[in-house]
C-alpha cells in the first residue's frame, strides 16, 4: 500500500507536525519505502490468531482506592514554557 | 596505583571491602577519564560535583562497615530515565530544559543500593535508531576502530552512549534500554556485556516512554557477573507501574559458574540469513561448540515467522510512539515554538523538537493507527506478534533452555555508512527485535573478533524471568572467548 502527498499531509495534521511541501515529498517517498518493506506482512496466514495485547499474563494490580499523592503543584508547573501561578498558558484555545 | 578504571564491579566490591582504595578514589579516576574522552561525544552531561558527593557518602557507609550491593560503584546513565533535578530529555530537542522533580524507579533502585552518579549518557532521539547517530547532541563514537584504520565507527543504538562509556572505561557500568534490541545490539558493537530482562522484570515508570509494550530497562557492563550484579538491583516490582510483575528477583550473581550440562540449546535455522557475515557465522558456530563442550546439547529447531518480526516491529513500536509522544506538545514543559493559535504552537513545536527518525516514525505510526487502516496494518502486526510468540514457546515446551543466534548481522560500521535508507539501518536488529517482540530475555555476550579486529557477539534468549539461565550460559562462552578491550586513540 503506498501514500500519495494529501495522505502524508492528512497524517500530518493528524500527528500535530508541521511539514513544509519539500519535506512532505521526502517523507512519503520514505514511508513508501517503510509500507511497502512492512506489506512483507501480507504472506501470514493469521487466520483465527488472537491480537496479542499483553506481553506477560497477569492480571491488573489494583490499589486501595485513598489519595497517596499530590499537593505538589509547583513541582507540576517547574518545568512549563509559560506559567502563571500554578496555570499553565497556552494561546487562545475557544473563541 | 592499578588503573581505577580497569577493575569490574566485582573487583572494586573487593577492593572497597579490603580497604585498598577509596570510593572517592575511584570516582576521580572516572571522571578524568571521562574529561580525557569527550570526542567520543558519550556524556551529554557529567555531574562531578555530585559524583563526588555520593562517593564521598558511600566511603562513609564502607568505613562503618555498612556496604550496600552497589557501594560506590559510578555509574554512568542514559538520558531517558528521569535524574530528579538532573538534565532527562531522551536527547531531544523537544524536552530542553526538562529537568524532572521525581526519580525513575531504576535509578533509584541503584541510588539506594549505594551507586554513585556519574553523568546522563548520549542515545538516539527517543531511542529511536540501531547507531546513536540520532541525538539531538551529535553522534557517539566507538572507541573500536579497524586494525590500522582511523575511521570513526558507530558504537550502535539507541544505547550508544552506554555501550561507549562502559567499554571506553568512563564508568564501571552504565543503565540502558532495549525496546528492539538497543542494549544487545550496542553491546555487541562494543566487545561489552548487555541483557535486556523479562518484560515486565524491571520498572518502566520514570523511563521516557518509546514503545509501552517492548521497552525494558537493563544493564550494559564489562562482564557477564557485572550485568548479573547490576540487573539484581535494578529489577523490582513497582506498584507505579502495573506492567511490573511481582515475582522475587534471584541474586543472579550466584547463578554463575552453575554446570550448564544436559541444557538443550536451540539453533534456529532462520536466524541463518542471506548474505549474512561469513565471520558472523563461523563464530556462532564456534560459541555452540563452546556450550557443547560445557555438556550442553545442540538442539536444530525452527522458528518460522522469524523474518516477519522486524517488519511487524516497525508497526507496533511506531504505532505505540505516536501515541507516547503525543505528550510532547510545549504546553507543560521542553521546548515552545509560539504559534497563531494553539493548534499552530503544537504543530510548529514538533516540527521544530522532532529529529527526521522520530518524525518518520511517529508518522507511520499514525498512519497504521488512523481509520481505515487500523486492521490492515495494527491488528495483522498484533497477530504475528502472537504467532512470532507462539513459535519460542513451541521450542520451550519440546525442552529447549536457551536459544543461541549471533547478535547482528554485522559488526560496528562507518558513521553516515546507513542513514541514506531507513530500511537498511533498521536491519541492524533483525536478530533482536524477535526477543522484544515475544517479551523474552536476550543477552548478548563477546565472543570474538572480526579479521580486522572489531568485536562481534552471540545472543542467548531464555524463558520468561529465566535470566539465570542465561547468565549462566552466557559464563561458558565469556570463559572460552575471553575478554576484549579497544585500543586507546584518544
Amino acid at each position: 500500500m503506498s501514500v500519495d502527498i494529501e495522505t502524508v499531509r492528512r497524517v500530518a495534521r493528524l500527528a500535530r507536525i508541521a511539514v513544509s511541501d519539500a519535506e512532505a515529498e521526502t517523507m512519503q517517498g520514505e514511508l513508501n519505502t517503510i509500507l511497502d518493506w512492512v506489506d512483507l506482512l501480507n504472506e501470514v496466514d493469521v487466520e483465527g490468531v488472537e491480537p496479542m495485547t499483553s506481553v506477560v499474563q497477569i492480571d491488573m494490580r489494583q490499589r486501595a482506592d485513598e489519595v497517596t499523592d499530590g499537593g505538589c503543584a509547583e513541582a507540576v508547573v517547574r518545568n512549563a514554557p509559560a506559567r502563571e501561578n500554578w496555570f499553565f498558558l497556552v494561546p487562545k484555545v475557544v473563541e | 596505583m592499578t588503573d581505577l578504571t580497569a577493575l569490574t564491579i566485582a573487583e572494586l566490591r573487593d577492593g572497597y571491602e579490603k580497604k585498598t582504595f577509596t570510593a572517592e578514589d575511584v570516582t576521580r579516576a572516572y571522571l578524568e577519564a571521562m574529561e580525557a574522552a569527550r570526542a567520543l561525544n558519550a556524556y551529554v552531561l557529567e555531574v562531578p560535583d555530585k559524583a563526588l558527593a555520593m562517593a564521598r557518602a558511600s566511603d562513609e557507609r564502607i568505613a562503618a562497615g555498612a556496604m550496600r550491593p552497589l557501594e560506590g560503584i559510578p555509574l554512568g546513565i542514559k538520558d531517558l530515565y528521569c535524574t530528579k533535578g538532573i538534565h532527562s530529555q531522551a536527547c531531544s530537542h523537544i524536552l530542553d530544559g526538562f529537568k524532572p522533580p521525581y526519580e525513575s524507579t531504576v535509578t533509584q533502585n541503584l541510588w539506594d543500593d549505594g551507586a554513585v552518579m556519574l553523568g546522563k549518557l548520549n542515545m538516539d532521539e527517543f531511542a529511536m535508531g540501531s547507531s546513536n547517530e540520532t541525538s539531538y547532541y551529535g553522534p557517539v563514537v566507538n572507541p573500536w576502530r579497524e586494525a590500522g584504520g582511523n575511521a570513526d565507527l558507530v558504537p550502535g543504538g539507541s544505547s550508544g552512549g552506554s555501550a561507549t562509556a562502559v567499554s571506553a572505561r568512563l564508568c564501571a557500568a552504565a543503565t540502558a534500554t532495549d525496546t528492539g534490541g538497543s542494549i544487545r545490539q550496542p553491546a555487541a558493537l562494543t566487545a561489552t556485556v548487555g541483557i535486556k530482562p523479562t518484560y515486565g522484570r524491571c520498572s518502566r515508570w520514570g523511563m521516557v516512554a518509546f514503545a509501552s509494550s517492548l521497552d525494558q530497562a537493563g544493564p550494559l557492563a564489562q562482564t557477564n557477573r557485572d550485568a548479573a550484579i547490576l540487573l539484581r538491583s535494578m529489577a523490582s516490582v513497582d506498584e507505579k507501574d502495573t506492567t511490573s510483575v511481582d515475582a522475587p528477583v534471584p541474586d543472579y550473581e550466584a547463578a554463575i559458574g552453575g554446570s550448564v550440562k544436559g541444557m538443550k540449546i536451540g539453533i534456529p535455522k532462520e536466524y541463518r540469513i542471506d548474505g549474512m557475515s561469513g565471520e558472523v557465522e563461523t563464530m556462532w558456530q564456534k560459541a555452540a561448540d563452546w556450550l557443547r563442550d560445557a555438556g550442553a546439547e545442540i538442539v536444530d529447531i525452527s522458528l518460522p515467522h522469524t523474518k516477519y518480526a522486524l517488519p511487524a516491529y516497525y508497526i507496533v513500536a511506531p504505532a505505540e510512539a505516536s501515541s507516547n509522544l503525543a505528550r510532547y506538545d510545549g504546553v507543560r514543559y521542553g521546548l515552545r515554538v509560539d504559534g497563531d493559535d494553539i493548534i499552530d504552537m503544537y504543530e510548529k513545536t514538533r516540527a521544530a523538537g522532532f529529529g527526521a527518525e522520530v518524525k518518520r516514525r511517529v508518522l507511520i505510526g499514525t498512519y497504521v493507527l488512523s481509520a481505515g487502516y487500523y486492521d490492515a496494518y495494527y491488528l495483522k502486526a498484533q497477530k504475528v506478534r502472537t504467532l512470532i510468540k507462539r513459535d519460542f514457546e513451541t521450542a520451550f515446551d519440546a525442552g529447549i533452555d536457551a536459544i543461541l543466534t549471533p547478535a547482528t548481522p554485522n559488526p560496528a560500521f562507518p558513521l553516515a555508512a546507513m542513514t541514506a535508507d531507513p530500511i537498511t539501518m533498521y536491519l541492524n536488529d533483525i536478530f533482536t527485535v524477535t526477543v522484544n517482540m515475544a517479551g523474552l530475555p536476550g543477552i548478548a555476550i563477546p565472543s570474538g573478533l572480526t579479521r580486522t579486529g572489531l568485536p562481534l557477539a552471540v545472543q542467548l534468549i531464555g524463558r520468561p524471568f529465566e535470566e539465570e539461565t542465561l547468565f549462566r550460559l552466557g559464563q561458558v562462552v565469556e570463559d572460552a572467548a575471553g575478554r576484549f578491550a579497544p585500543k586507546r586513540w584518544w
